[in-house]
């Protein structure tokens, strides 16, 4: 689906190729008709030297956009969105404001009629956020120079990482309309908001500035960008709306207001009141560095011996080891940085690989956190059961890694309840049904989500190689588990090694692989339980149900044989009284209604019953990572949902007031519910077991 | 015919109410109603080597109501008791088929069929006929008509008078239920029987009239013969002494049909006695023929995975002990290769007719 429209811009780049300049003068005149007689297959040396320049990379990318996820209009159309999206989020984060960005998508008539979105070809793209600003001599190379940025140089986890995402999607628009990037930037409420139009030169990768004013701007601090771009606008797989939405999950700490094209809005309301932790920026680590990159850091050193540049520009790596390398590489730690090279230097970078170092610090990565999926699943999706895992961080290459996976399972009682269809007669051949959907897998990098290339990814790949079947899904072989399922798989680093610079799909590592299908498999051991649990509640009644039905066939046919003068309802009432002692009478209703209870003894799960939703009691007390509980909500506030839920079952009435454990309100069917949003303060707390109606948190349903 | 009828009714039919009495005597004692049904599985039977028949055991399993897994088929095999007691009354035939759809139907307040497919129906008319002792065609369910005989016999049938060596080259019809009292014998001058695995074949030897010249009884199944063609042959085995001789594919296939017409089949072990012709002898193809007559080995056809698998088991079965059977099995299964009657035809259209019967009728070249 990916290159369905691509070939459509190919042709329209404009940069000029190199082959076109200008021969060198000398030998223009007199060779020229030489030339054209040898053709290509003559040219010396000095020919080929004056044809020989430099390629911006402005122009590198104009002629290979598709490298940066522009290959067709409909896909351009959602990078530019995720660029400005992404930048914005990074942006309030760091600058610790909880996000706020409204995202307005809008159709260009360009003096055309007006036309359906669907059909229209030009967008225009106004993202807005409450973020910190930017100052006014940055603006112009922010956003119209590729390779600038402040999260390249840096090992700290971020969305963005290289510093072309929002400047490419600038070159786009230009390439396509002509328009210059329109951005409003304010860094406060006392200073002067600024707008700016720019473009970028493509031959020289500099920002052209065509306007630059202080303007009025209602909003007291913040960036908007404008884009105007070719694009398509598509409902469903991989679309702009499909994009937020998994954003709003894996991001509950946003809120996401959107305005679509056809001029309606979608808000994403924040269920999260915590910002994640804040990444804590670290230095590379000596694994995940290559012969190259040392050589260069040796250059650039401020140190003035190996030996503290290998304590102080790598992280764990204490004076006491550095010295230890150089001994074991034989270079003197006294030795200037600059003067290690050739093999002595190759000597030292095999001796670093060779030797043992602690992993990582894992301060750098904030996950999501299990509350965290947990709200944001429950809030997006549908179903019956939910549930987290937050893996402990690992290491690739040196570089640290969390891997968090969700599953929601199932679907939302008040559907499955739906009254089922006339009983019509099953022809032979025809089943009832039974669900062949398979399940859907949303991917995230850093908590951006990532709609293509889904089978070169390597949490799909995960997902594919899992035995769900152990888990009570069912599953064919080489292909996603079927069943009303979502599985939600986030990776977590200060660098996500992606397949291309357009950021569609995880590469594929060992260690990130393992990674991920030891998440999965935790997730899919919950999910067994719970449709363990399920399955056997409802064996139990089908147990007697398969009895009370059959007793009704074996009398009737026995009445026949009898010549139809049987007493049936005497014979039918002793054989009830057999299946009633056969299949555990009472017991076995007691049994029932119990074994539809909660999730006792499933960490992290949410379960939503046709009477009310039963979130892990113990959950509260299961103590969070450090990282995760500091970044957690702990407050909960009445949330706007917009899209129509259950009321009566979900939903509880207002208890206002009551955070304090008072409420006596609170029913069975808000306590779990509650028990998600509602964090106690302190892991410690041991006051919750068993008993979350202290939490009060209300949902508001329109 | 008809005065047979009411005694054989009564016989089966109260066979069938007993099934419900067993259920309503169940009910009132609060015990679980309860089947023996004999097993029809390899584990269960045996070879008689005295007697050259397969036997059933004794072993056999139970069918409770009040067992989760048991409880449809025990409501299944009710509904078919019932259907089968339909037809002992109103004194019809019908087919396997017809009694699944007349047992199919929703049950009250559910989605569910009595019945899903065929598949689940006939093995329960096979276990009835088992349980009760009762012949499928005492229980008035026949088998496809899917045989034909051809040859100085001739048959009274509903009072027809139907003349084998007088129907041309397509012979006659050989219903499914050749009881005396459905089918009568009336005379039969032919010296033996030849049972033909294949249609093409039996119909290459009646156009030729090689029945006429070594004045003998034609007989298929087309495949493994059905039910009627190997009661049929028992009949004329037995009732006028005719050596039956069984013409088949050289492959585990044929050896098997021979061996069931012979000693009878593993599933239906307990109709072995009224069916097997311990005296039938293979006439061929043998993995010996090839060489024998000259075919040559491109006419053959390699063994796939399937054949050798089978060969195998037939190399292990009690009654392939015979030393000649186990070096005509392995002889194949060394060749890699397996022949088709239709191959012979690459020497001369008529070379079955004209050589190769003639030959192994004069050579005596059969097996036992």
């Amino acid at each position: 689906m990916a290159t369905k429209t691509s070939s459509r811009h190919a042709e329209s780049s404009v940069s000029p190729s190199p082959s076109e300049s200008t021969v060198s003068e000398s030998g223009a005149s007199r060779k020229k008709p030489s030339l054209i007689e040898k053709s290509a297959s003559a040219v010396t040396a000095v020919e080929m030297g004056a044809r020989q320049r430099e390629i911006s990379v402005s122009e590198f990318f104009t002629k290979n956009r598709h490298l940066l996820g522009f290959d067709n209009p409909r896909k351009a159309l959602l990078t530019c969105v995720k660029e400005a999206v992404d930048n914005s989020l990074d942006a309030c984060e760091e600058a610790g404001i909880l996000p706020d960005v409204t995202v307005r998508l809008e159709t260009v008539m360009n003096g055309q009629a007006p036309v359906a979105p669907s059909q229209a070809t030009r967008f225009r793209i106004t993202v807005t956020d409450n973020g910190p600003g930017i100052v006014r001599q940055q603006i112009p190379r922010v956003f119209a120079k590729l390779l600038y940025g402040s999260k390249f140089h840096r090992m700290r986890m971020s969305r963005g990482q290289q510093g072309i995402g929002i400047s490419a999607a600038g070159m786009y628009g230009q390439l396509t309309t002509g328009k210059p990037v329109k951005v409003i930037s304010r860094t406060g409420p006392r200073a002067a908001a600024h707008y700016f139009e720019v473009q970028i030169d493509t031959k020289k990768n500099e920002p052209l500035v065509h306007e630059n004013k202080q303007i009025e701007w209602a909003q007291p601090q913040g960036t908007e960008v404008a884009l105007e771009v070719e694009g398509r606008y598509q409902k469903g797989r991989a679309s702009v709306d499909e994009w937020l939405e998994q954003t709003s999950i894996a991001n509950p700490h946003v809120r996401l207001v959107y305005h679509q094209p056809e001029g309606e809005t979608k808000e994403y309301p924040r269920t999260y009141h915590e910002l994640p932790a804040s990444p804590k920026e670290i230095k590379p680590h000596p694994y995940g560095i290559e012969f190259g990159a040392l050589l260069k850091m040796l250059q650039d050193t401020k140190s003035h011996t190996v030996a503290s540049f290998l304590a102080s520009d790598f992280c764990r790596v204490s004076p006491a080891l550095a010295e230890e390398m150089c001994k074991a590489a034989k270079v003197s730690p006294q030795t200037k940085p600059r003067a290690v090279k050739h093999q002595a230097a190759e000597t030292l970078y095999k001796t670093i690989q060779t030797t043992k170092i602690m992993a990582p610090p894992t301060n750098c990565i904030s996950p999501i956190g299990e509350k965290a999926i947990l709200s944001g699943l429950y809030k997006q999706i549908k179903g019956e059961f939910y549930t987290a895992v937050s893996r402990p961080p690992a290491v690739y290459r040196g570089y640290p890694f969390i891997i968090e996976a969700g599953l929601a399972f199932g679907k939302a009682p008040d559907e499955a309840a739906k009254p089922q269809q006339a009983a019509v007669p099953l022809a032979e051949g025809e089943d009832h049904g039974n669900d062949t959907e398979q399940a859907r897998v949303i991917r995230y990098a850093n908590r951006v989500p990532l709609l293509y290339q889904q089978s070169a990814c390597a949490t799909f790949k995960a997902v594919l190689s899992t035995t769900w079947r152990h888990y009570g899904v069912s599953q064919s072989r080489g292909a996603l588990p079927a069943g009303p399922m979502v599985i939600f798989v986030h990776m977590a680093s200060v660098w996500v090694p992606f397949t291309s610079e357009s950021k569609e799909a995880i590469a594929d590592y060992d260690e990130i692989q393992k990674e991920i299908t030891l998440a999965l498999r935790e997730a899919g051991r919950r999910l067994g339980i719970f449709l363990r649990r399920r399955e056997r509640a409802a064996s139990e009644f089908r147990r007697r149900n398969i009895f009370e039905l059959y007793i009704e066939e074996v009398v009737a046919a026995c009445n026949r044989l009898k010549g139809g003068n049987l007493p049936t309802e005497k014979l039918k009432e002793q054989l009830h009284k057999i299946a009633s002692t056969r299949t555990g009478g009472l017991k076995t209703d007691e049994a029932l209604g119990k074994t539809n209870a909660g999730p006792e003894g499933l960490p992290h799960s949410i379960i939503v019953t046709a009477e009310g939703i039963e979130g892990d009691a113990d959950l509260a007390q299961q103590a969070p990572p450090a990282r995760a509980s500091a970044s957690m909500a702990l407050q909960a506030e009445p949330i706007a949902q917009t899209k129509t839920r259950p009321k009566a079952k979900r939903g509880a009435k207002e208890a206002p007031n009551s955070r304090t454990g008072k409420s006596v309100r609170a029913t069975k069917a808000n306590v779990g519910q509650q028990t998600l949003f509602e964090t106690p303060p302190t892991k410690k707390t041991t006051s919750l077991k068993g008993k979350p109606a202290q939490a009060s948190a209300t949902r508001k349903r329109k | 015919m008809a005065q047979a009828k009411p005694k054989k009714n009564g016989a089966v039919g109260k066979k069938l109410v007993g099934m419900a009495d067993v259920v309503i005597a169940a009910a009132q004692r609060a015990k679980d109603p309860t089947f023996e049904i004999p097993i029809r599985a390899l584990s269960n039977v045996s070879f008689n080597p005295r007697r050259g028949l397969i036997v059933m055991g004794e072993k056999k399993q139970s069918r409770s109501f009040f067992n989760v897994g048991m409880a449809k088929k025990f409501m299944q095999t009710m509904l078919v008791a019932d259907a089968l007691a339909e037809l002992q009354q109103a004194d019809l035939t019908t087919s396997l088929r017809e009694i699944y759809y007349r047992t199919k139907h929703t049950i009250q307040d559910s989605h569910e069929n009595t019945f899903d497919t065929q598949d689940e129906s006939d093995p329960i008319i096979e276990d009835l006929e088992v349980s009760l002792v009762a012949l499928r065609e005492e229980l008035h369910v026949r088998a496809e008509n899917s045989g034909s005989i051809v040859g100085p016999v001739v048959f009274g049938d509903d009072g027809d008078r139907v003349d084998c060596a007088k129907l041309g080259k397509g012979g006659y019809s050989v219903p499914s239920i050749v009881e005396p009292e459905y089918l009568e014998i009336r005379r039969c001058t032919a010296d033996f029987l030849l049972l033909v695995e294949k249609g093409t074949q039996w119909n290459r030897l009646s156009e030729d009239k090689f029945w006429r010249r070594y004045n003998c009884v034609l007989l298929t199944g087309n495949g493994q013969p059905p039910r009627g063609v190997r009661r049929l042959a028992r009949r004329l085995h037995e009732e006028y002494k005719l050596p039956v001789y069984v013409l088949v594919d050289n492959d585990p296939w044929g050896y098997y049909i021979y061996s069931v017409v012979k000693q009878g089949s593993i599933n239906l072990a307990f109709e072995s006695q009224r069916m097997a012709i311990p005296k039938a002898k293979f006439i061929g193809l043998s993995s010996a023929d090839p060489e024998r007559y000259e075919l040559p080995r491109n006419v053959g056809i390699k063994l796939n995975d399937k054949d050798i698998t089978r060969a195998r088991e037939l190399l292990n079965y009690q009654w392939f002990q015979k030393p000649a059977w186990q070096q005509e099995i392995k002889r194949m299964l060394t060749s890699g290769l397996k022949y088709e009657l239709d191959a012979l035809a690459n020497k001369d259209f008529q070379y079955l007719t004209k050589k190769y019967l003639p030959r192994k009728l004069k050579e005596k070249d059969w097996l036992d």
